[in-house]
């Protein structure tokens, strides 16, 4: 497994147009992720770091900038990017088709690009569910899982691409809590077994410090660079960290610079483009 | 549920054989047409028993079946199509729509002296509002497909084909079986119409004509029929549907 | 500001590809019509070319006896469609509200449903003194069920947490129904009466085919089958485009009513 999978963004720029009216959504953001880094951006609803996943992922443009990975340019403006197995999204509300059993989903990737055969494939797919504990669904449909199961099933589809980043758009949104809490040990656990580059979207403060080698806060709507807060809590990380002096310290340092912009898109009544 | 048919049923019976309310004069009570129905030697010559009904059922069952069939396998591709593909859609969409608001019996005419026969016609007008109705309703099944999908499937390194095999159709299965249950309801509605009109035998042909026969329990009795006929073949299709979206039962 | 916004649509519009791409598709369809019709097709010889359709177009429009159809064709849809929608939303709003009366008349309901509007004719004009009243009736019969059916799924698909919302504040029964159900219900509403207003015009041309004899009064139905009876084919097709377009345009007229009375509805 060749590391690599190191991101590299300058002067990131975004413009909408919708129906006349300009909307900035990323403005100036430069920033840097070291290979096999776990990378957490967060910000107020709006801020544009959904954009700028989507940028990446090439789902969508930037209008100004350039954004590379090990050393070769991805995009720029004038040069799509398509998307793909490189860098695997795993998405808000998930995107396991659900007209596929879960084995199909998972070995779709591998064996529709041609990397291996079918049963290769398969096979494979096997070893990996049951290493994270999910034997025994893979002939069941995605409909028939719990949502927690079901991420980790996308997690799963996303890791048998061998991708070099990870793009997650908020993936645990949708969970309660609970199983919000025990998806974080897990998704660690895969992190330290893969050690590849994690882009992890959230705005949820708890699940960012938790996860991260370092926390991005962005700006409300135009989406600029704030802060960077590096997170020294060791790895392996378990629940335990949320209760040390540590964490209190650091929860202390990113609640301060995020509450200023919550509270900006609060009162500007900022929300989510698409 | 038995008292609402009872008491329709008793409704009927009072207005046609007990007070005899003008209106209804010429309309014959239920139990005059129950005992028509159910008798082996029938007063106007069609009950259970005469395979005259029986041929009348075939035809009409042939048509609308053909004619459906027909729609669906023209119709689901091309709505397919239309859905999936912009540039296609933009030049094929304006011109649907330009079509689709002329009711289907409006083609009879049309159809009678383009196409040969007796039994084309009914079918193409059949075929017709099946058609519309199925091209709608699977392009609206492409179109809510959820943009996450498709996505999902590109970064997967799906190709075209791979998207519209393992993503587009299975995605607008649902709307499509919706779509296929009003078209085959709108195909039992052309289909009498345009027999009515246009053909020999079939359930449309034999009510008209025993219209014109002044035979009021056959008229009842092909009315009740074709309701039968609509509300099973629609539940035939439901049925297909449930069978072939297995993943949806959860 | 309406008009502001109206201008940049237009043009936008009419710089659009879909636009002219759209004009193009149906263009090249007139274009193999017209083709087809130059060399004779078999399958065509007995449909006019559009040109020729377009000359008895523009005459037919200028006759009283055109207008005079198409306002008889509306107004039988008009009435039988007021009276299906006038029964068919209480109705639907019964269906969805009240259990019992759900148990015990939905299955006949959806029993007669599938009864092709057009069966019904013969024993409707045994029933109906006049044929204007048949006509009519048949209307009613295809506009009164998709508008029940509309409005059950709409008051059956109703969160029912609005309902426990206002309960919760105090809202007797009527209050939850008039203040609740019927303004959350009416966007479903107001699809079955668009639904139902293209279906109405399909079944006028039937129901004016089939009893165009002895009714007196000619629709553009009966006009259509006049022309075909009479040989005038040109006029079948004039008669086609102006049901179609009829249909069109009154149920556009339903949406747009529809549109405004449930602005509320412009969310994201």
């Amino acid at each position: 497994m060749t590391q690599g999978g190191g991101l590299s963004i300058r002067n990131v720029g975004k413009v909408y147009d919708p129906e006349g009216i300009n909307v900035v959504a990323l403005q100036d953001f430069s920033f840097d992720v070291s290979p096999g880094e776990f990378c957490v951006v967060v910000g107020p609803s709006g801020c544009g770091k959904t954009t700028l996943l989507n940028i990446i992922a090439g789902f969508d443009t930037l209008t100004a900038g350039e954004i590379s990975m090990d050393g070769s340019v991805l995009t720029a403006p004038g040069k799509r990017l398509s998307p793909g197995a490189d860098r695997m999204v795993v998405f808000q509300h998930g995107a396991l088709f659900p007209w596929k059993t879960v084995l199909w989903n998972v070995t779709c990737g591998p064996v529709l690009q041609g990397r291996f055969s079918r049963t290769t494939a398969e096979a494979q797919a096997r070893q990996l569910l049951s290493r994270t504990g999910l034997q025994g669904i893979e002939e069941q449909y995605p409909g028939e899982l719990s949502s927690g199961m079901r991420r980790r099933v996308e997690l799963v589809r996303a890791l048998m691409n061998d991708p070099k980043v990870l793009l997650l758009d908020e993936p645990f949104r949708a969970l309660d809590a609970l199983t919000r809490g025990v998806m974080h040990e897990h998704l660690l656990e895969l992190y330290d077994l893969a050690r590849k580059t994690v882009f992890f979207i959230t705005h949820d403060l708890e699940e960012a410090i938790f996860l991260a080698d370092r926390v991005v806060v962005m700006t409300t709507r135009p989406g600029r660079l704030k802060k960077v807060i590096k997170i020294d809590l060791p790895r392996p990380r378990d629940h335990r960290v949320l209760t040390t002096a540590r964490y209190g310290a650091l929860e202390e340092e990113v609640l301060e610079a995020v509450q200023e912009e919550a509270r900006k898109a609060f009162e500007t009544g900022e929300r989510e483009l698409a | 549920m038995v008292l609402g048919f009872a008491l329709v049923l008793a409704a009927w019976h009072l207005m046609t054989a007990v007070l005899e309310v003008p209106m209804f004069k010429k309309i014959t009570p239920p139990a005059v047409v129950l005992r028509e129905w159910f008798k082996p030697d029938p007063f106007f010559g069609v009950s259970v028993y005469t395979p005259l009904y029986y041929s009348h059922i075939a035809y009409s069952v042939y048509r609308a079946y053909t004619a459906f069939a027909l729609a669906v396998l023209l119709g689901v591709p091309l709505g397919i199509l239309i859905g999936w593909n912009r540039t296609f859609r933009e030049f094929t969409f304006p011109l649907v729509e330009t079509l689709r608001p002329i009711p289907p019996l409006a083609w009879v005419p049309l159809a009678i002296l383009m196409l040969p026969g007796t039994e084309p016609p009914v079918i193409f007008v059949t075929f017709i509002a099946a058609f519309f109705a199925t091209v709608l309703n699977t392009l609206l099944g492409v179109q809510s497909i959820d943009r996450s999908y498709f996505r999902a499937a590109e970064c997967l390194g799906f190709t075209r084909r791979d998207i519209l095999v393992h993503v587009v159709v299975p995605g607008a299965m649902p709307h499509v079986f919706i779509g296929l249950q009003i078209a085959m309801g709108l195909s039992w509605v052309a289909l009498v119409a345009g027999e009515m009109i246009a053909g020999k035998r079939g359930l449309g042909y034999m009510i008209y004509d025993a219209y014109s026969m002044v035979q009021i329990p056959t008229i009842i009795m092909g009315m009740l029929t074709l309701g039968l006929l609509g509300y099973f073949s629609s539940a035939l299709v439901r049925y297909v549907g449930r069978r072939l979206m297995a993943w949806r039962a959860f | 500001m309406r008009l502001a916004a109206w201008s940049r649509g237009l043009r936008r519009a009419a710089t659009s590809a879909a636009l002219w791409r759209g004009l193009a598709g149906i263009g090249l369809f007139l274009v193999v019509w017209e083709a087809a019709s130059l060399v004779k097709l078999p399958f065509l010889r007995h449909v006019p070319a559009p040109h020729i359709v377009l000359q008895s177009v523009v005459e037919t429009i200028q006759t009283s006896a055109y207008w005079s159809a198409v306002y008889i064709s509306a107004k039988r849809v008009a009435m039988g469609y007021v009276i299906g929608v006038l029964l068919g939303v209480p109705i639907g709003l019964a269906f969805g509200v009240s259990r019992l009366f759900k148990d015990t008349f939905f299955p006949v309901f959806e029993t007669l449903r599938p009864i092709p509007p057009l069966a019904w004719v013969p024993l409707s004009i045994l029933f109906w003194p006049t044929m204007e009243m048949t006509v009519v009736s048949v209307i009613f019969l295809g506009s009164f069920f998709t508008v029940v059916i509309n409005v059950l799924g709409g008051v059956e698909t109703l969160d029912i947490r609005y309902v426990r919302a206002a309960v919760s504040m105090g809202a007797t029964s009527w209050q939850v129904f008039w203040k609740v159900v019927v303004p959350a219900t009416s966007p479903s509403i107001f699809i079955g009466a668009a639904i139902a207003m293209g279906l109405t015009w399909e079944i006028v041309v039937a129901a004016e085919m089939v009893s165009s004899i002895g009714s007196g009064q000619t629709g553009l139905g009966a006009m259509m089958w006049q022309a075909y009876v009479g040989g005038v084919i040109p006029l079948i097709i004039t008669a086609m485009i102006s049901i179609g377009l009829a249909g069109l345009l009154f149920s556009a007229l339903i949406w747009q009513i529809g549109a405004y009375a449930t602005r509320w509805r412009r969310v994201t």
